[in-house]
C-alpha cells in the first residue's frame, strides 16, 4: 500500500474521485439555481422539489408506460420545464415587481405542497429505480472500483454544465438573454419578446433540476424528501460561488464535492457541516462570493 | 418508607380486586381514550404513522367499540419526529383531554420525552415502533410497555448467528444520532462476546444522500461483514451504494433495522439474500395473513411490524381494562403483566415486570426476484428466535411488581 504521512494514498485517490462525482451532481443542480437567480433575480426554493418531481416522473414513466432511462433523460426535463413555464407564467409573473422575498416565499410554499402531495401519494419510504442495463457493472481502477454509472454522471453533468455556460456566455442567444434581463425596455424596443425570454429561461433552469432528478433516480432513494435534503447544500454552493455567477456555480459545485468527500474520509461527522463552514468563511472574506462581482 | 407503604397499599388493592372480581372504580371520566402519536408525514411515516392509526382503529372495532359500557375514543397527532412537539401534545392529552394510554411512538428521542410525561401523570405508554432499549433499562418506568422489538433483539437476531458462523471482522456504517449509536454499541457487545472484533466504523449524519465515500472506506477495512446501523432512507441509500460499488459481492452486508416498506423500496437484485431480524411478518401463517389482508384493504399496503405491534398492544390493554373494570393505570398494568398477550402478533409472549414485551422474533431473508410471487412477497422466514434468546434479561432496578 502506498502511504504518505500515514495517509493511504490509494484510499485518498478514491475519495477524491468520489468527491468529484458528487461535485458534478452539485454543479448540475446549482447551475439551474444560478441561472434563475443570475438572470431573473428569482430565488427559486422549489428547485429541490422539482428535482424530486423529475425523479418521480422518471419512475412513473418506467413503471406505467415502459419508457426507459434514456428516453426519460429527454422527456422528463421537458415535462419539468413545462411545469416551470406554467409556474413562471401564472404564479411568479403576477408578483414579478414585488420584493425578492415574495418569490422566495411563493416557491418555498410550492416546494412544501409538492413534497406533501408526493408523500401522500407514494409514501415516505421511497421507490426503486434500477440502473440501466447499458451502464451496469464497473471498471477496476488501480485504486478503486468505479461503477460505470458514476462515470456516466461525471461525463454527462460536465457536458451539460459547460454547454449551458457556453450558450449563455458565448452565443448570440445568450447575449439576448443577458441583455433582455439587464435592460428589458431597451430590448423590447429592439423587438425582442422579453417576457417570453424570461419564461423560457425559468423553464430551462427548472428543466435542469428535472434532468438531475432522472440522473439521481438509479443511485439515490427516490423519495419525497430527496429534494429538501439537497436544496440547502446547493443553495450554499450558489452563495459560495457568488449569487448569479454561472461559471462560479459550476466550479464551486465541483470543488465542494471534493471538499465534502475529503471530510467524509478524515472526519465524517462534519461532512454535512463543512460546506456551511466554507460558506461562512467565504462570506466573511469575500461577501459577493468567490466568483461574484462586488456590487 | 413512603414507597414501601405505597407498594403495600397497591398490593392490598390488587388483592381486593382479585377477590371481588371486576367491581373496581370503573372509568375515571366516563370514557376510555387512546392517543396515537407518530410521525405522520416525514421519513418514518410509512413504518407507523397513519398505518398505526388504522391498526388501533381496527383493534377498537374488533373489541366492540366500547368497554365497560362506555365508548372508546381515539385521538391522533403528528410528532414530526420532534421530541418537544410530541411531549407538548401528550401533556395536553393527559392533562386536559383525559387520555388514558398513548401508542404509536416511533423516533426514540420523541418516545424518551413522551414516556417521561406519561410516567409523571401515571398514564401508560404502549410503545410500538421505537428501537432504543432505554425504555426498559436506564429510562425504565412502571408505565412503559415496549411492544414490538428493540436494538438488543435486532443485534441478537442478526449479528450473533453471523459472528458464530465465522464472520469475525465487522465494520459499521452508523447513523450519527442516538438510535444509531445505541444500535452500534449493542451490536459491538454481541460481536465481542462471540469472539469477533470491530475493525472500523464511520458515523454518517442523518439524511446523508451519498454514501459512496463510506462504502469505499468499508471496502478497504478488510472486514468480513459491513453492518448498516441506520434506518429508513439512510438504509436504502447506503445499501444501494454498497451494491453499486461492488461491496455486496465482496463481503456480507447486514441491515440491522429493516422495515418491510424499506425492503419493498429496494430492487430485489440489490437486497435479495440479505438476512435481517423482524418482530412480525404478514405471511407467517393463516392468522397473520387474515389480519394483514384486512389491514391492507383499509390502509393500502401490507403492515410493517410497528402496525401489528400497535394493534396487539392496544388489544391487550383493552382486555386488561375490561377484566379489571377500571382505567386506573397501576391496576391495568398489573393485569397486563400477569396475563400473557396472545394474538396473531404476540407468540409465546409475556409482558415482563420491566415493561419489555418478550415474544418470538423472526430471522428472515429478503427474497430474490425469481422467488417472489407478488409485490408483497418479500421475506422468507429462516428461523424463529425465542423471545428469551432475542431480548436481554431484566435488570433488577427495573423490576416493577
Amino acid at each position: 500500500m502506498v502511504t504518505f504521512l500515514g495517509i493511504n494514498l490509494f484510499g485518498l485517490s478514491g475519495q477524491l474521485l468520489v468527491g468529484l462525482i458528487n461535485g458534478s451532481f452539485y454543479a448540475l443542480l446549482s447551475l439551474g439555481l444560478a441561472i434563475i437567480f443570475g438572470l431573473l433575480k428569482i430565488i427559486n426554493f422549489a428547485q429541490g422539489a422539482l428535482y424530486m418531481v423529475g425523479a418521480f416522473i422518471a419512475w412513473m414513466a418506467l413503471q406505467y408506460m415502459g419508457i426507459n432511462y434514456w428516453a426519460a433523460l429527454i422527456i422528463v426535463p421537458l415535462l419539468v420545464g413545462v411545469i416551470g413555464v406554467l409556474m413562471e407564467r401564472y404564479l411568479l409573473r403576477p408578483i414579478a415587481n414585488e420584493d425578492h422575498l415574495y418569490s422566495l416565499l411563493l416557491t418555498f410554499g410550492i416546494a412544501l405542497i409538492l413534497q406533501g402531495a408526493f408523500t401522500h401519494g407514494f409514501g415516505s419510504s421511497g421507490l426503486s429505480y434500477a440502473i440501466p442495463a447499458e451502464l451496469k457493472g464497473g471498471t477496476k481502477l488501480p485504486f478503486m472500483y468505479l461503477p460505470n454509472y458514476r462515470a456516466w454522471i461525471i461525463v454527462a453533468s460536465i457536458t451539460v454544465c459547460f454547454g449551458t455556460w457556453w450558450m449563455i456566455e458565448k452565443t448570440k442567444l445568450g447575449a439576448y438573454l443577458r441583455a433582455g434581463t439587464e435592460n428589458p425596455q431597451m430590448m423590447q424596443a429592439f423587438g425582442i419578446n422579453v417576457p417570453l425570454i424570461v419564461t423560457l429561461t425559468f423553464g430551462f433552469g427548472v428543466a435542469l433540476a428535472g434532468l438531475a432528478g432522472v440522473m439521481a433516480a438509479p443511485v439515490y432513494a427516490v423519495s419525497p424528501e430527496m429534494g429538501s435534503n439537497m436544496l440547502i447544500v446547493v443553495f450554499a454552493i450558489v452563495v459560495i460561488g457568488g449569487m448569479g455567477s454561472i461559471g462560479g456555480a459550476i466550479l464551486t459545485g465541483l470543488g465542494m464535492g471534493v471538499v465534502e468527500g475529503l471530510t467524509k474520509y478524515f472526519y465524517p461527522e462534519a461532512s454535512t457541516t463543512i460546506i456551511f463552514l466554507v460558506m461562512v468563511v467565504v462570506l466573511l472574506l469575500k461577501p459577493a462570493g468567490l466568483f461574484g462581482k462586488e456590487a | 418508607m413512603k414507597a414501601m407503604t405505597k407498594t403495600l397499599m397497591s398490593a392490598a388493592m390488587a388483592t381486593a380486586i382479585a377477590a371481588t372480581g371486576a367491581q373496581a372504580a370503573g372509568l375515571s371520566d366516563d370514557k376510555l381514550k387512546i392517543g396515537v402519536l407518530a410521525d405522520m408525514g416525514g421519513v418514518y411515516a410509512d413504518v407507523c404513522g397513519p398505518g398505526c392509526v388504522t391498526a388501533v382503529e381496527m383493534a377498537v372495532e374488533d373489541f366492540g367499540g366500547s368497554v365497560l359500557g362506555k365508548p372508546i375514543e381515539i385521538v391522533t397527532a403528528d410528532d414530526q419526529n420532534k421530541a418537544d412537539v410530541g411531549s407538548a401534545k401528550v401533556r395536553e392529552w393527559v392533562e386536559d383531554q383525559q387520555v388514558d394510554a398513548v401508542t404509536g411512538l416511533v423516533a426514540s428521542s420523541v418516545t424518551g420525552a413522551v414516556t417521561k410525561v406519561l410516567t409523571d401523570n401515571k398514564k401508560i405508554a404502549l410503545i410500538s415502533t421505537s428501537a432504543s432499549n432505554a425504555f426498559t433499562t436506564k429510562a425504565c418506568s412502571p408505565y412503559n410497555a415496549h411492544w414490538t422489538y428493540n436494538v438488543v433483539a435486532l443485534a441478537n437476531g442478526t449479528v450473533k448467528p453471523m459472528v458464530q458462523s465465522g464472520k469475525k471482522k465487522w465494520f459499521f456504517i452508523t447513523a450519527d444520532y442516538a438510535f444509531g449509536h445505541a444500535l452500534e454499541k449493542v451490536a459491538t457487545g454481541v460481536i465481542e462476546n462471540n469472539g469477533g472484533e470491530v475493525v472500523g466504523a464511520v458515523r454518517a449524519p442523518l439524511g446523508t444522500t451519498d454514501f459512496s465515500s463510506y462504502v469505499l472506506q468499508a471496502q478497504s477495512s478488510g472486514a468480513d461483514v459491513v453492518a448498516l446501523a441506520n434506518a429508513g432512507s439512510d438504509f436504502v441509500n447506503s445499501l444501494k451504494t454498497a451494491a453499486e460499488f461492488g461491496l455486496t459481492e465482496m463481503v456480507d452486508v447486514a441491515g440491522l433495522l429493516v422495515f418491510t416498506p424499506n425492503a419493498q423500496a429496494l430492487d430485489p437484485a440489490i437486497a435479495g439474500g440479505m438476512k435481517l431480524t423482524t418482530g412480525f411478518y404478514w405471511d407467517l401463517d393463516d392468522e397473520t395473513r387474515a389480519w394483514s389482508k384486512r389491514f391492507k384493504e383499509r390502509h393500502g399496503s401490507i403492515p410493517a411490524m410497528g402496525h401489528a405491534g400497535a394493534y396487539s398492544a392496544t388489544m391487550h390493554y383493552l382486555n386488561a381494562v375490561k377484566a379489571t373494570g377500571t382505567d386506573d393505570s397501576d391496576t391495568v398494568m398489573k393485569h397486563m403483566k400477569a396475563n400473557k398477550p396472545n394474538d396473531f402478533f404476540a407468540r409465546n409472549a409475556t409482558l415482563r415486570a420491566d415493561g419489555r414485551m418478550v415474544h418470538d422474533m423472526y430471522q428472515v431473508r429478503i427474497k430474490t426476484a425469481s422467488e417472489r410471487k407478488s409485490e408483497d412477497d418479500i421475506f422468507a422466514v429462516e428461523k424463529v428466535i425465542p423471545g428469551d434468546e432475542a431480548f436481554a434479561p431484566m435488570l433488577a432496578q427495573c423490576e416493577f411488581k
